[in-house]
């Protein structure tokens, strides 16, 4: 097969690179998302500790 | 503890990736073949090799925790293998986009390292529902260990079967991925293979450090609770 | 070691004659594929590539029936603990429940290879059996190893009935290859022998290497 012309090509390689940014993008939020987590259970658990010091 | 680093290896992956991507597109020669297209092959490959170098690290990892019992070898195994699978679904994904703008298919059969990669792929997604349904941590992290020193050991098995069936039914035409790259082409795949490994080992530690910060408040929660039921 | 196992194994094929659980329903299994691939594909008879792919997946798939069911018996009846009680080592375990797999497949294949002869190929069989004898004698000792170690690993798993098959099939897939490829040439109208030993070499590789994995990790499975 002859090498698609520059525009087409354009698309397939944007698709890749897009596939693969995506890809880590989702995978870092997921886990900031479970830091963000975490964070919050830490605070519920020093207000529960400072209710119980009262 | 496995934070350790990690801001260092950030910012090296960062460097690295923003060199690698500039080498591919101001760079690296246009291929005489595939023309523009042959730029997928800058993500594509490296992709694939990290995925690959990741299951079999997955599979060492195992062997140290069945071999210590120290359980944070099955954590970092698990960590790996999981790392492995997000970055298959990259590789089987931009592998389809280039079969399609080089042969015009979404999918072909003769490409023994994409098959080949996509059995090892199937029999990887089969380590969550065998991970997940051993409620003993215990066992869960024995048999996770047996699972990924088996699959590690299929892989290299595997690529040999593969290679084998396709190149006795279907003369190779293409050898695209060959060693035989010039030189400048060379340079941008390697600069991209190490941008691609750093980013593995920095998102690696960066799960890790996750999970272990939240076993540390489970750990920590379940002491506070048993402290507030019984009184002193 | 060998004493131990030959226990076991004795054990297993009494349970097996006097319930008869596995080998029934796997050689139903298989007639019953010939039976669905021959409305599926809409042909009365086979022969070199479809015929060999035909007979393999078979074989393959009902080979999963037998695996789902290895450790039936003494999880059924609390048997997996009796038997871990017992001074007998994991290796002698292994080497029993490969060799019950082993005689499986055998006796399942003198039935549902005659009958795939019968009822689906198109050239003759006998002609190909002495080659094919080889072949299915290697392929039945890769399954019987894949297929031990795959059962004991999903021993512990709640949901084993899914994650043995899900499990097994891709692991089979180099020896799907090595077996489909040396037998096709074998069912071709004119039958040929072509690199059958080069197919063999592939089997007999895949075999050594599940077979040593095996032994190795088998310690580290059905502890306690």
């Amino acid at each position: 097969m002859p090498a698609l012309p520059l525009d087409e090509a354009g698309k397939y390689v944007a698709g890749a690179y897009v596939v693969f940014t995506v890809l880590i993008l989702v995978y870092v939020s997921i886990i900031g998302a479970k830091i963000a987590r975490i964070g919050r259970e830490l605070e519920e658990l020093n207000e529960a500790l400072e209710e119980r010091g009262q | 503890m496995y934070a350790k680093g990690l801001k260092p290896l950030a910012v090296a992956t960062v460097v690295t990736t923003a060199t690698a991507l500039s080498l591919v597109f101001f760079y690296a020669p246009l291929d005489a073949d595939q023309g523009f297209v042959q730029k997928i092959f800058y993500v594509h490959v490296p992709m694939a090799i990290v995925a690959l170098c990741g299951w079999v690290a997955g599979g060492v990892m195992a062997i140290k925790h069945l071999r210590s019992g120290d359980p944070s070898w099955d954590v970092r195994s698990y960590v790996a293998i999981h790392l492995s699978i997000i970055l298959g679904v990259g590789v089987l994904v931009t592998g389809a986009i280039w079969a399609k703008a080089s042969w015009g298919h979404w999918w072909v059969w003769d490409e023994p390292v994409l098959v080949s990669f996509l059995v090892v792929f199937l029999l990887y997604c089969v380590y969550y529902p065998l991970r997940f349904s051993i409620e003993d941590p215990e066992r869960q992290a024995r048999y996770s260990s047996v699972f990924a020193i088996a699959a590690g050991a299929f892989v290299p098995l595997n690529f040999v079967a593969v290679r084998l069936a396709e190149s006795y039914t279907h003369p190779r035409v293409l050898s695209q991925t060959g060693g035989n790259l010039p030189g400048d082409m060379r340079l941008t795949f390697l600069v991209s293979l190490l941008a691609m490994a750093l980013l593995y080992v920095t998102l690696w530690k960066l799960e890790l450090s996750s999970k272990h910060a939240s076993a540390q408040l489970k750990r920590l929660r379940k002491r506070l609770l048993t402290d507030a039921r019984a009184p002193a | 070691m060998i004493r131990a196992a030959r226990a076991i194994l004795a054990k297993d094929l009494r349970l097996e004659l006097r319930a008869r659980e596995s080998l029934p329903a796997m050689t139903l299994f298989s007639i019953t594929a010939y039976v669905l691939f021959h409305f599926g594909l809409d042909r009365d008879s086979l022969d070199g590539e479809l015929a060999s792919g035909v007979l393999w997946v078979t074989l393959l798939l009902a080979a999963v029936i037998g695996v789902t069911r290895l450790f039936a018996a003494e999880r059924e009846q609390g048997g997996i603990d009796a038997l871990l009680l017992a001074p007998v080592d994991r290796t002698s375990l292994f080497l029993a429940k490969g060799a019950a797999l082993f005689l499986f497949l055998c006796l399942l294949e003198l039935v549902a290879v005659p009958a795939f002869g019968l009822l689906l190929l198109g050239p003759d069989l006998v002609a190909a059996l002495p080659e094919l004898l080889a072949i299915l004698a290697l392929a039945n000792l890769g399954l019987a190893a894949v297929g031990a170690l795959t059962a004991a690993l999903a021993a512990e798993s709640r949901t084993r009935e899914l994650i043995v098959p899900l499990l097994l099939l891709p692991l089979v897939v180099p020896l799907l290859i090595a077996a489909a490829q040396a037998t096709e040439p074998l069912l071709r109208p004119e039958a040929v022998t072509e690199d059958l030993g080069r197919w063999l070499g592939l089997l007999a590789l895949y075999d050594l290497v599940f077979v040593l994995l095996a032994v190795a990790v088998f310690d580290y499975l059905l502890e306690d």
